[in-house]
């Protein structure tokens, strides 16, 4: 399975990329959406909500079931993915790129708090196993 | 992120295989536990199967169902006893009938498929969670009521469903020389030919078969109807298929709990007749307040089942009272209306084109009532 090396990733399955501005853009993983199966609704969080971290801030509806999405990190929403409404299934295309939405004043420490690629792997390899 | 609602994610330790795990397999099947089986979910997108067996033909692997073969004279007459359909509508060999086994308090304890093979043989079709309660039911009426009949479990025989407006076709292709013999099928009836059992019933609202044969067989049947361009299609594809066509789906949509004539299977029990069925009294004492009805979202978002419904009671004078509530028991997105679709348990004076509102999560969504099935045979019916 392919992940992308330079992302954070959370142990619920969000991805989240520190920007050059000091925005944050935040998704869910390629293994995520693999879950999920066919995407057919995104609910995304209100421009100028602020968020903190773990907080539950969007919805990913598949055929099959409806997920949380929780912020990775602290930060108020600054955009949101416009395509999504009325394509969803771009999340099941690449999940890397099609974004949820955008953070602004982002709590850059709580980027600590998350984790690298080789963390989120064994995560991943972890519930393969059990 | 984290799963709210996962139908098909119920789990159990040692799962139960069919026939076809390993073809599942190979054909890289997300496979996933339901109801103790190990299944195919989905071979790749389970939208593109749904829209496969609207269009063209879809295959399922059914074996995790349970065929029984009852045999012995009292066979009729046990089922007049033991179903709320009346098998005395079967009267040509080949014939087939839906119907619900009720508990003595009137609850669904399954819907099962009766076929009338001859006077001294029935055979019945069970769900697959419910296979060793119903079995062990059966055999407890039996041993009441018709001592001598033999109820034998056909796990030596395994079930493809091939459904869509090609199905048949590919079918003849596949088992030769059986088109002459079951061209003329007509819905929910089967006959014989060779080693199969080809019946014209199904779950997706498309036609087709439903096909058992000896399990020792069935991988090569399955993939000699692929190769003839039948695509394999998942336990998703099936729940979004039957949604629309409004089959009801039991555990869901009806269960020991439920009243069968509160959950859209009226049609399915014979009050009619003197005939006594187990569950006959207590559907005749109960009060019927609610009906089995569908909506269709109006509002971006999808529907689930148990998600609580209130009517809008201000928005047509005479509809629905204050505080009506309802619930979804089947709900989904619908790839053919591509729009969320449900069936809902609402009260008696809901009617089409009623609007209600959906709690979904924190918000109010709003639905309009209609009649079901949402889509037969590619057609669109809402």
């Amino acid at each position: 399975m392919s992940i992308p090396n330079d992302l954070k990733y959370t142990k619920s399955h969000e991805w989240v990329r520190l920007e050059d501005d000091g925005t944050a853009t935040i998704g869910i993983t390629q293994h995520a959406q693999e879950l999920l199966g066919d995407m057919v609704f995104v609910e995304t969080p209100k421009v100028g909500r602020k968020l903190k971290q773990g907080e539950e801030c969007a919805v990913v509806e598949s055929v099959k079931a409806a997920a949380d999405v929780y912020a990775p990190i602290a930060g108020e929403v600054a955009a949101v993915n416009p395509d999504l409404e009325s394509a969803p299934e771009k999340i099941n295309q690449d999940a890397y790129a099609a974004w949820l939405f955008k953070l602004k004043s982002v709590n850059a420490a709580d980027l600590a708090n998350l984790l690298d690629y080789a963390a989120y792997q064994k995560i991943l390899e972890s519930e393969e196993n059990q | 992120m984290s799963h709210m609602t996962s139908p098909f994610f119920l789990r159990y330790r040692s799962l139960k295989a069919t026939t076809l795990n390993q073809t599942h397999r190979d054909m890289n099947a997300k496979m996933v536990d339901f109801g103790g089986w190990d299944m195919p979910l989905h071979y790749g997108s389970q939208l593109d199967e749904h829209h496969r067996v609207r269009s063209d033909a879809g295959m399922f692997d059914v074996s995790h169902m349970l065929a029984l073969d009852i045999k012995g004279e009292a066979a009729r007459d046990f089922l007049r006893r033991l179903v709320a359909n009346n098998v005395d509508k079967l009267t040509q060999p080949g014939k087939a009938l839906y119907s619900c086994m009720l508990n003595p308090e009137g609850g669904v304890i399954d819907d099962l498929i009766i076929y009338f093979l001859a006077e001294s043989h029935f055979r019945t079709v069970v769900n697959a969670g419910t296979a060793e309660k119903d079995l062990a039911w059966m055999q407890a009426q039996r041993d009441k009521i018709a001592p001598g009949l033999e109820i034998i479990p056909r796990r030596d025989l395994a079930m493809i469903a091939v459904q869509g407006p090609n199905a048949r076709a590919k079918v003849w292709q596949v088992i030769a020389g059986s088109q002459a013999e079951t061209e003329n099928l007509k819905l929910f009836q089967a006959t014989f030919f060779d080693k199969y059992f080809i019946a014209r019933t199904g779950y997706t609202g498309e036609d087709g078969f439903e096909i058992m044969l000896p399990a020792v067989d069935a991988a090569d049947f399955w993939n000699a109807l692929h190769a003839a361009g039948v695509a394999p299609a998942g336990l998703g594809a099936r729940d979004t298929l039957r949604l629309e066509a409004g089959m009801n789906l039991y555990g869901q949509d009806m269960d020991e709990t439920t009243n069968p004539l509160e959950s859209g299977l009226g049609w399915t029990i014979d009050l009619k007749s003197d005939r006594e069925f187990i569950g006959k009294q207590a559907l005749l004492e109960k009060p019927v307040t609610r009906q089995l009805i569908g909506l269709i979202l109006l509002d971006r978002g999808v529907l689930r089942s148990h998600q609580k419904i209130v009517i809008q009671y201000d928005a047509k004078a005479g509809q629905g009272e204050h505080g009506d509530e309802g619930e979804i028991t089947s709900g989904g997105f619908s790839p053919t209306l591509n729009q969320s679709i449900a069936l809902a348990r609402l009260p008696l004076n809901a009617s089409p084109e009623d609007e209600v509102q959906v709690v979904v999560r924190d918000k109010m969504l709003r639905a309009k009532v209609v009649k079901y099935p949402f889509v037969r045979n590619g057609k669109i019916l809402v």
